[in-house]
């Protein structure tokens, strides 16, 4: 019998420690837990705490010195001096201009990725899954700039887009949009619109995750209790599925709304010659020289990201968490 | 009068898979009705078709006289209560127990003064402002059926409720939902794949297999009179006997059964009967369940505990009443 043959071998209760310090380490770790849990820990937390935090503290701080305006050296003294610049009605037109692009990014891609997170977290299933995912991550693996670059000229005035709607004799439609004041332009590759199209398409994909691993932990079950206590679909949306999507949405637009708040490069190759907050950070700290003030710029979109979390936790859309 | 529901040829096919085929179904107005089967046997189908959640492939289905095919579960006045409850997780018990009311357009006050009322009915009275993760499974499963009840429904369907609950938890809302039944008059439509609990709670039990319905009859019809080897087995798995050994007792050649609990154990040269080897005792308690082998065919009989039995291996002899023998349509 096997079971025989297994009890004579092994005839002590306890086994033998494994050879070596690997042993004697899988013991230890074995009996102090968090031990292990420290080791692991402890260069992540080091290089967030010390490299990334650090950094970004240094940063802060030198907002809060001035710039001489004659020699350009810096004032190594605290004063809210950068500060009263930043508020300058110019600064304030970038800032008012930057929020409000990521706003309306933030709610185009929250509205364009929940039908594709919908779908994907209820319906899609083995290969359509993979299909899904595919597709979502397949831009992220081109260069950001080729992308931006390809879309100058799907946007141009020579471009497809133009081309398609004259086919299409839809040539007014672009005209008369491109007439209007701040969205319109030239072409599309140079207005607001087209910043706005390439900054929805490039951010997508990190609404759509989110979203769709919030849904995707919401039961099924949950979708049909609603429908049986009499909610009709649209019912159920608003009671059910939004709130629990909510914590998901609201991870989505922490990314939207900051990638778009910190970014210089789309604007300035795709939309107006007016400034975003990134590009004037850009430029203050590169051709101006002036850090302080890029430094200050910089707290711009902390600040609002605090004030927007704090504001969606305020409306309790973490309470699903 | 007309059926609380009503199944003619109803049929719902997945694919190849016939969940539930061609089923003849009448539930009385105000009557406890069960469904009882093993896993995939349609049952669980059948209470979705009643709901509304899945559409029958064929035949047609009316709940209190109106046709119910391609009629979303909104507009039906059934409610179920599910076998996981689907509480839902962002809402207070009181919030999730008013939410039927909440979609009809009921006022605030109103429906929660419902919500109360239907809370304490469940006996959770003040449970209101907790949310679902802080109660425990036994409490959970009250406040699914108070989300039920506070709409009135026509007919009440329950999934399994009790499953998930532990067995002391089990006998008491069993006792609960029975004597909840009666005073509310709501036919109540159970699904369940535990014998004991259909037969104690159910006025009628339908036994299903292979998406069919093997049997329908009252609690005692289907436990002292199977029409089937399947439900005699299913049901209190009770004896099956072949043709053979059928018609060497009874002179009929038809398939049998015999309940465990009527077969006698006595010593071995006394008297006619069975002659068997009793293979293992089982104690369970109250009584003990004995495991035989009679020349090849497998027996079980369960005596009340403290009776005086044999040895393992031992030979013994079975005597049974005729009229306990009970003789299957199905034919030999």
């Amino acid at each position: 019998m096997t079971i025989v043959a297994l009890n004579s071998k092994s005839a002590s209760a306890i086994l033998p420690r494994g050879g070596g310090v690997r042993g004697a380490l899988s013991d230890l770790f074995w009996r102090k837990p968090k031990l292990l849990l420290l080791l692991m820990l402890l260069p992540p937390v080091l290089w967030l705490g010390i490299v990334y935090v650090g950094s970004l503290f240094a940063l802060l701080l030198q907002s809060f010195f001035s710039i001489d305006e004659f020699s350009g050296l810096i004032n190594r003294q605290f004063t809210l001096k950068t500060y009263g610049d930043l508020l300058q009605a110019a600064n304030l037109d970038i800032i008012l201009r930057t929020v409000t692009m990521a706003a309306l990014v933030t709610f185009a891609s929250a509205i364009i990725a929940f039908p594709i997170a919908y779908y994907a977290a209820r319906y899609a299933r083995g290969r359509w899954k993979a299909l899904f995912y595919l597709g979502v991550m397949l831009p992220l693996w081109s260069s950001y700039l080729v992308k931006i670059y390809a879309w100058k000229l799907i946007l141009a005035k020579e471009g497809i887009l133009t081309w398609l709607l004259a086919k299409l004799h839809l040539l007014w439609l672009l005209d008369g949009w491109l007439s209007l004041p701040v969205v319109g332009g030239n072409s599309l590759s140079v207005s607001s619109t087209g910043t706005f199209i390439v900054f929805v398409y490039v951010w997508l994909p990190f609404m759509i995750l989110p979203v769709q691993a919030a849904l995707e932990r919401v039961p099924g079950n949950l979708v049909e209790a609603s429908s049986d206590l009499g909610a009709s679909p649209g019912q159920t949306f608003r009671n059910v599925l939004f709130p629990l999507a909510l914590p998901g949405i609201v991870a989505g637009s922490i990314f939207t709304f900051s990638l778009t708040l910190g970014d210089y490069i789309i604007p300035q190759i795709i939309g107006t010659s007016r400034l975003f907050i990134g590009q004037a950070v850009y430029s203050q700290q590169g051709t101006a020289g002036n850090i302080p003030l890029a430094a200050a710029f910089t707290v711009v979109p902390i600040v609002i990201m605090g004030l927007y979390l704090w504001g969606a936790k305020r409306m309790g859309a973490f309470d699903a968490l | 009068m007309t059926s609380a529901v009503s199944f003619q040829k109803v049929s719902r096919h997945f694919g190849s898979v016939r969940a539930v085929d061609m089923v003849d179904l009448d539930i009385v107005p105000g009557e406890f009705f069960a469904m009882l089967g093993p896993s995939g046997s349609g049952k669980t189908t059948c209470l979705r078709l009643i709901a509304g959640f899945e559409q029958p492939t064929s035949g047609s289905i009316s709940i209190f006289g109106e046709r119910a095919e391609g009629v979303p579960p909104y507009r039906r006045n059934v409610n179920t209560v599910f076998q996981d409850y689907a509480l839902f997780p962002h809402l207070n018990v009181l919030d999730n127990v008013a939410y039927g009311l909440m979609v009809k357009g009921v006022g605030k006050l109103e429906r929660q003064k419902a919500a109360e009322e239907a809370l304490s009915l469940v006996r959770l009275p003040g449970y209101g402002a907790r949310r679902p993760s802080q109660l425990s499974g036994g409490q959970r499963q009250r406040v699914a059926l108070a989300r039920a009840l506070v709409n009135q429904p026509k007919v009440l369907l329950l999934d399994e409720p009790l499953g998930a609950l532990d067995l002391k938890l089990r006998e008491n809302m069993q006792e609960e939902l029975k004597s909840l039944q009666k005073a509310l008059g709501i036919t109540f439509v159970f699904v369940t794949h535990d014998q004991g609990e259909a037969l104690s709670m159910a006025d009628r039990v339908a036994v299903f297999n292979d998406g069919k319905i093997m049997q329908i009859g009252t609690p005692e019809d289907i436990y002292q009179r199977p029409k089937t080897r399947f439900v005699a087995d299913f049901v209190g798995s009770s004896n099956v006997l072949p043709p053979d050994f059928v018609q060497r007792y009874c002179g009929q050649h038809r398939w049998g059964s015999l309940r465990p609990e009527s077969i006698r154990i006595g010593r071995a040269a006394k008297g006619d009967g069975v002659t068997a080897r009793l293979v293992s005792t089982n104690y369970l308690g109250a009584t003990t369940r004995l495991a035989l082998d009679a020349e090849g065919l497998r027996l079980h009989a369960i005596v009340p505990a403290g009776a005086k039995l044999p040895g393992e291996g031992e030979a013994v002899v079975l005597t049974f009443n005729r009229e306990h023998l009970h003789l299957m349509d199905e034919p030999g």
